[in-house]
């Protein structure tokens, strides 16, 4: 077992049930609310340059920490590479034991087993994807039974992605009917849905599948697989944000929104912080509600800390790389 | 299983805004500033100088002369002088002359826009984001112009200057209604006379070091400070041309002074501008405009989207949203660069808008403000909202120029129409809605030089703009602007 | 005190922001006006040529995509380099045998900046809102039509070439074009402006060598929109023209006037390489 660190705070909490059902669908997403383009990546843009103040951002970046799933996604990762990279998960920074460990490991079904042997009482979440990620295009019970299986190796949280084809393609009640199912099958392991963003082709797309999505009981919205070439961007987070801050003056309910896939520098990380801020607010700055899957941003955010702690620029080599 | 271990709950979050103060030590301001004429810094001969100061913390920044009449027609004088050398040059040479202000403009861009936040209260952001990019980008745009006149108008004749101009600017955008002014009338190879506002003269004495600079010939532009007399001096010189930039009332008086003399005039004057949310609209980025549309430069603005108008389904939703949004506004130090409304541009100004906001409460309508500390020194006034205001409110009818929003209702496009139209300014609308027809109607039927669909406040050197009814005649920007600098009946006086 | 061997410089293609040599390594001596040998000068190929069409369409998005005003300030600041680089330029023209090399620089710069000011202006003075007998807002947009090959006049080498290619660019195409033969210098140091000159890599290419064995390529490239046939010799104007019909190119010859005339400049020289594009709206609540 790991050496145990300051790790991320998971309040338990039960994952959501759907709020609709199917045969409502195709309405939730006539009536989502328009977004105008221009306009939203306007205010992303000028959200993206708020500066923070030291002790704020030191606290930021611990928080952007804390709100990491530390992933990797790759069919060559081995049971190696997951013990390595769960020892960075609990323990980021072997010189600083007060650096917090990350929320969650996020990674391939294969490797579910050897991330809760080397989790196991660290803190640190077991998320795993399932359901046939990153295309989510496989036969419809296979994948179903792989996201039973995660859940019964152990997995706390499963990423599934929404099936594109359906939605694209207008039938939206089957959509539902599928995310639902996954629900089920996840059992009491929460659920994230990806709505695969860069592929949507609109923001008014984004928004009718996140509302879709929260519709069917996902705990977490989640903006990108990290497969393809537009992943996470302010704007596409943003537009997921409102949608989330509308859906819970609707419903009471709060659901939370990971952003994934292509977000490797400090700066980044904290400028979704302050979309978070500003959009949903304080309530959503945890863990619970909040998460940014990347790989590479830890290093940076280490080093970012210790720029603010010892007044100079750091570099890579003092990092570990797992 | 993971086990969660038992950890401490985490403290409310720690989260501020760094004060992210624009450092002034780029700036570097003299005492005090004479008057620019014939290409220098002169002493008055009124003898009198007054104090400018920053509104956000009444400090005084340096001290400007006061034109007196003689003053003004010394600097008719030197701008006659000028001109006929101005007019000869080649085209192409005037020109470079104006494309070398703008270029001046964007390298020291950095230092107008902390000046302008100081002199005037806007914040940092906006200065350095909007007035001065902008300001820089129509020295640009009509430098472009000086040697393509005849594109401009085809087969009127050949364009020839009007001669020599007096142009009174305001002190909401006081760069920027600056280049909106001098740009155009140097491309089309006008001489002028300038008078920035009595309390925002700084950044206009900085463009006149810019001029010289660029070598701009002596003469061509001359700065007059001064306040009201000032301005009626100017008016009443013998200039060719009248451009004027601010209040109604101001503007019909200078139509009076004017009348029977033969004198160009344009007036950009104010506006009580309607914003139009349908139930469709994409309601985020409404709320965007909304906010924008009366809290840009603290609702010191004449195109300012000061009544909104809500189709009653979306009602509820939108209130909430704009309430919610009010609530992240940061009121504060112009030269911070996390701030979104800035300083009250001066106390005069603090008690109209006080004096109107009374009125609304006394008459009647809802008053929303969010909780927000304001700095001791200096003027602030929180961003505020007004339901249930109704047509005959005060605040629905006259122009408070300032942080106040006042909200009605409507059901049909008709009705909307009607509701925005019902008032004697007509500078500006915006339209909320999805649907790309009802936009291209609406623009049809709104009484208004401006109308901006799906977003609100977008300038730019090539759009014209200016006012329908009160709010004026005449057009800056675009080709539209060139036309009020230019004669095609054979020639300047 | 020894004399000072000076550095030679190497004249070179201009394709896609960088300076290859030509794929066929050939290259062709370059003559003063009075026969001296001034330099050894690339000698572009077919596949250059191919290079070059691919790097302008790849650029081509992002260039038309810009905001005029951008364009607008990228080609000012060409004219800005140019300036700062005069001596070199006419030192060029004077080997080229330019009578009065100063005036012929300052005509270049100036008509550059003429042409930088009609960025954010051209959609003013020929686009139109359309007064259609209906409900129908309708409005005509000039945008550029795409890849523009040019084929840069013999003689007057630098204000030929400035005269084709910035009324090309200013609207948004991208272009290859193949320098003069006979004095190909000027147009390799303009291919440095511009190198020098934030203008994205790829708007403009350079091809230095034969011209009659590269316009036959560049016209019946059928990847490319428009040709400038300004400098093709009159005894290969038919067949350009013929090659050029396989894709329907826009073909434009500038008019005969002498270029440092006033009227060699016009906004119709851009719109020779410009589409218009007419959109029809309802209006209706």
């Amino acid at each position: 077992m790991v050496g145990v660190s300051q790790a991320a705070e998971l309040s338990p909490r039960q994952p959501l049930e759907p709020v609709a059902t199917a045969s409502e669908a195709a309405r939730i997403v006539a009536r989502a609310t328009a977004v105008d383009a221009v306009g939203l990546e306007g205010r992303a843009a000028a959200l993206a340059t708020r500066s923070i103040k030291r002790d704020s951002k030191v606290w930021a970046l611990e928080l952007a920490i804390r709100c990491m799933d530390l992933t990797t996604l790759e069919g060559s990762d081995t049971t190696g590479k997951i013990v390595a990279m769960c020892a960075k998960a609990v323990r980021p920074d072997p010189l600083r034991p007060e650096v917090p460990g990350v929320a969650a490991v996020c990674l391939y079904p294969q490797l579910v087993p050897v991330a809760v042997e080397q989790l196991a009482g660290t803190g640190v979440a077991v998320a795993s994807v399932a359901g046939g990620f990153p295309s989510g295009l496989g036969p419809l019970d296979a994948r179903l039974r792989e996201i039973a299986d995660v859940a019964a190796a152990g997995a706390d949280e499963i990423d599934i992605v929404l099936n594109r084809s359906l939605f694209l393609g207008g039938r939206y009640a089957e959509a539902f009917e599928e995310l639902v199912a996954a629900r089920e099958a996840a059992g009491s392991a929460h659920l994230k849905v990806i709505l695969e963003a860069g592929e949507l082709g609109s923001y008014d797309r984004v928004r009718q599948a996140s509302m879709l999505a929260m519709a069917a009981g996902a705990d977490f919205i989640k903006t990108s697989t990290g497969k393809i070439s537009v992943n996470a961007t302010l704007p596409n987070a943003l537009c997921m944000m409102e949608a989330a801050r509308d859906f819970h003056r609707q419903t009471d309910r709060r659901v939370g929104v990971k952003v994934a896939g292509g977000v490797r520098r400090s700066k980044q990380s904290i400028q979704y912080l302050v979309l978070v801020h500003e959009t949903l607010g304080p309530d959503w700055m945890t863990p619970d509600l909040f998460r940014i899957g990347a790989s590479s941003l830890l290093n940076d955010v280490l080093m970012q800390l210790e720029k603010e702690d010892t007044g100079h620029y750091s570099g890579p080599d003092y990092f570990t790389v797992d | 299983m993971t086990e969660a271990i038992e950890r401490p709950a985490s403290a409310a979050p720690p989260w501020e805004y760094a004060s992210a103060p624009e450092s002034t030590d780029i700036v570097r301001l003299d005492h005090r500033y004479g008057l620019f004429i014939g290409g220098e810094f002169v002493e008055p001969k009124s003898g009198r100088w007054f104090p400018t100061i920053s509104p956000s913390t009444e400090e005084t920044l340096a001290e400007v002369a006061e034109a007196d009449a003689a003053d003004v027609a010394r600097a008719v004088d030197a701008a006659r002088d000028a001109a006929p050398a101005w007019r000869a040059l080649a085209p192409a040479e005037r020109a470079k002359y104006v494309f070398r202000i703008a270029r001046q403009l964007q390298e020291r861009a950095r230092e107008f826009a902390v000046l302008e936040s100081l002199n005037g209260g806007k914040p940092i952001k906006e200065s350095r984001d909007v007035d001065i990019p902008l300001a820089a980008a129509h020295f640009f745009y009509y430098a472009g112009w000086a040697d393509k006149l005849e594109y401009a108008f085809p087969a009127r004749g050949t364009p020839a200057p009007v001669g020599v101009a007096g142009q009174i600017i305001p002190w909401n955008f006081p760069l920027l209604m600056a280049a909106w002014k001098l740009a155009p009338a140097l491309a089309a190879g006008n001489t002028t006379v300038l008078k920035p506002a009595e309390t925002t003269p700084l950044t206009a004495l900085l463009l006149a070091q810019v001029m010289q600079e660029a070598e701009l010939p002596p003469g061509v532009v001359n700065i007059v400070t001064g306040a009201g007399e000032t301005g009626a001096a100017l008016v009443d010189a013998p200039v060719d041309k009248i451009a004027f930039t601010g209040s109604t009332e101001v503007g019909k008086i200078i139509r009076r002074s004017t009348a029977g003399t033969g004198k160009r005039l344009t007036l950009e004057l104010g506006g009580k501008a309607a914003n139009i949310v349908f139930e469709d609209a994409p309601l985020d980025q409404a709320v965007e405009g909304v906010i924008n549309g009366i809290f840009f430069n603290q609702g010191h603005v004449c195109c300012a989207g000061s009544r909104l108008l809500v189709q009653e389904p979306v009602f509820d939703a939108l209130l909430g949203k704009l309430k919610d949004r009010l609530q992240t506004l940061r009121v504060g130090d112009p030269l911070d660069k996390n701030t979104d409304v800035g300083a009250i541009n001066s106390r005069a100004q603090l008690e109209k808008i006080e004096e109107l906001v009374e009125s609304g409460v006394e008459e009647g309508a809802e008053i929303y403000q969010p909780e927000c500390l304001l700095p001791e020194r200096g003027f602030w006034f929180r961003p505020t909202l007004f339901t249930g205001v109704s047509q005959s409110h005060r605040i629905a009818r006259e122009e408070i120029f300032g942080p106040v929003l006042s909200i009605l209702t409507f059901r049909t496009v008709d009705e909307a129409v009607e509701k925005a139209n019902n008032t004697p300014y007509g500078l500006s609308a915006g339209v909320w809605t999805e649907k790309g027809s009802r936009i291209l109607h609406m623009a049809q039927r709104l009484r208004a030089g401006v109308v901006w669909a799906n977003t609100f406040n977008r300038f730019d050197p090539t759009s014209p703009f200016g006012g329908y009814k009160e709010s004026g005649f005449g057009r800056e920007g675009g080709l539209h602007g060139l036309e009020p600098y230019l004669t095609f009946d054979g020639g300047a006086r | 005190m020894t004399d000072r061997l000076e550095v030679r410089r190497t004249a070179k293609l201009y394709i896609g922001g960088a300076f290859p040599r030509s794929e066929s390594g050939r290259s062709y001596e370059v003559t003063t006006h009075a026969g001296e040998p001034l330099a050894q000068v690339s000698q572009a190929s077919r596949k250059d040529l191919r290079e070059a069409v691919v790097a302008a369409r790849s650029a081509f998005p992002a260039w038309s995509g810009a905001t005029a005003y951008l364009r607008g300030q990228i080609l000012y600041r060409v004219a800005e380099m140019m300036e700062g680089r005069r001596a070199q330029f006419e030192a060029e023209l004077a080997d080229a045998g330019a009578a009065d090399p100063a005036r012929g620089v300052s005509a270049s710069i100036d008509r550059w900046v003429w042409y930088a000011g009609w960025a954010d202006k051209l959609a003013q003075v020929v686009g139109a809102t359309n007064p259609v007998a209906g409900p129908y807002f309708n409005f005509t947009l000039p945008e550029p039509t795409g890849v523009v090959g040019i084929v840069a006049p013999g003689n007057q080498s630098l204000l030929g070439l400035v005269s084709r290619l910035a009324p090309a660019i200013v609207s948004g195409n991208t272009t290859v074009a193949i320098a003069s033969e006979r004095s190909p210098l000027p147009a390799v140091s303009l291919a440095e402006v511009l190198a020098t000159s934030d203008v994205p890599a790829g708007v403009v290419n350079v091809l230095t060598g034969r011209t009659a064995e590269l316009v036959p390529w560049l016209a019946s490239h059928m990847d490319v929109n428009g040709i400038d046939v300004t400098g093709v010799p009159d005894e290969l104007l038919a067949d350009t023209e013929r090659a050029a019909a396989e894709n329907v190119k826009r073909v434009h010859r500038a008019p005969d006037a002498d270029p440092f005339d006033e009227a060699a400049q016009s906004p119709y020289e851009i719109t020779a390489f410009t589409e218009s594009k007419t959109v029809w709206h309802p209006m209706g609540a």
